[in-house]
């Protein structure tokens, strides 16, 4: 299958592959699996003041698509607050990586690892006394 | 024959995991046979086509029961189980974890073309995946436990993508 240009760009120099390190401030994690291409995905993000994502890296085994739709999402979470990044929609991923029809659960992977990352992290840090 | 019974009554095996694959193996052939359009190239147009429509029923029966993966998923949709495949969600943070440990083995062993490493990799693999398709047999045959049964049938989708990884970095090391 041809891969679109932006695919092909984030698959050969993928942005923000890695990990933080376990003890980091503000360090949340995204961990999930589709089991019907066997793909994993793992992304992380830094939340620092004001619940804003300073920083953001992944690692994923699986397709070409998925590793560009996770590549995609580290770039565009950073700066935007945990909750303006439960706005990205897989849509959006898939239009701006122009995904095939085929390759759309990609896009709904990259997006399920935003809302579990931003998940994990509410979960980290909710207010005990709010809660 | 009945085009529209399941396809353990095509082949009259009894709709359980565990399968006599000697036995399939032989209704297989038996109803190819039968059925091949070969067998009707002189017939008519109406018989050639349903011999064709046939010969298709029975390969896909056959291809579904042979291996046990999707075996385990025919027969969870047999049951009407709801699978959960395309959610993304499901899987235990600990499997998934797992998961990228073998996976980043996986692709060390392939980028250093360590053909050992890549071969050891293989059989515990295989290993594993035998005893979790021993536990598949359990819980579809015996406990009907049609939730449990899901769940291991979920990891062994990705354990079978595992596995043909390593046999194609197995076969990239030889070359």
């Amino acid at each position: 299958m041809a891969y679109s240009i932006k695919v092909l760009d984030h698959y050969e120099n993928p942005r923000n592959v890695g990990s933080f390190g376990k003890e980091e401030e503000g360090v949340a994690t995204g961990m999930v699996g589709a089991p019907a291409c066997g793909d994993v995905m793992k992304l992380q993000i830094k939340v620092g003041k004001g619940g804003v994502i300073e920083d953001a890296k992944f690692k994923t085994y699986g397709c070409g698509s998925a590793i560009a739709s996770s590549s995609l999402v580290t770039e565009w979470v950073k700066g935007k607050t945990i909750d303006q990044a439960l706005e990205i929609k897989n849509t959006q991923i898939a239009d701006e990586l122009a995904l095939p029809p085929v390759k759309i659960h990609c896009s709904i992977l990259a997006e399920d690892a935003i809302k579990a990352a931003v998940a994990d992290y509410k979960k980290k840090h909710s207010d005990p006394v709010l809660a | 024959m009945e085009f529209n019974a399941d396809h353990f009554s095509l082949f009259e095996l009894p709709a359980t995991f565990r399968l006599d694959a000697a036995l399939l193996d032989r209704r297989y052939l038996e109803m190819q046979s039968r059925v091949h359009p070969d067998r009707f190239a002189s017939a008519g147009e109406a018989e050639r086509r349903l011999s064709l429509q046939w010969a298709t029923r029975v390969n896909e029966a056959y291809q579904t029961l042979r291996k046990p993966l999707p075996r385990a998923r025919y027969l969870l949709q047999l049951a009407a189980h709801e699978l959960g495949s395309e959610n993304n969600a499901l899987m235990p943070h600990d499997f998934l974890v797992e998961q990228m440990e073998w996976r980043e083995a996986v692709g060390e062993a392939r980028v250093a073309r360590e053909h050992h490493e890549l071969e050891h990799l293989h059989h515990r693999l295989q290993r594993d995946m035998l005893e979790r398709y021993d536990e598949i047999a359990i819980l579809l045959d015996d406990q009907h436990d049609l939730e449990q049964a899901a769940d291991r049938v979920r990891r062994l989708m990705f354990l079978e993508k595992l596995l043909s990884e390593i046999d194609d970095a197995i076969a990239v090391s030889e070359e």
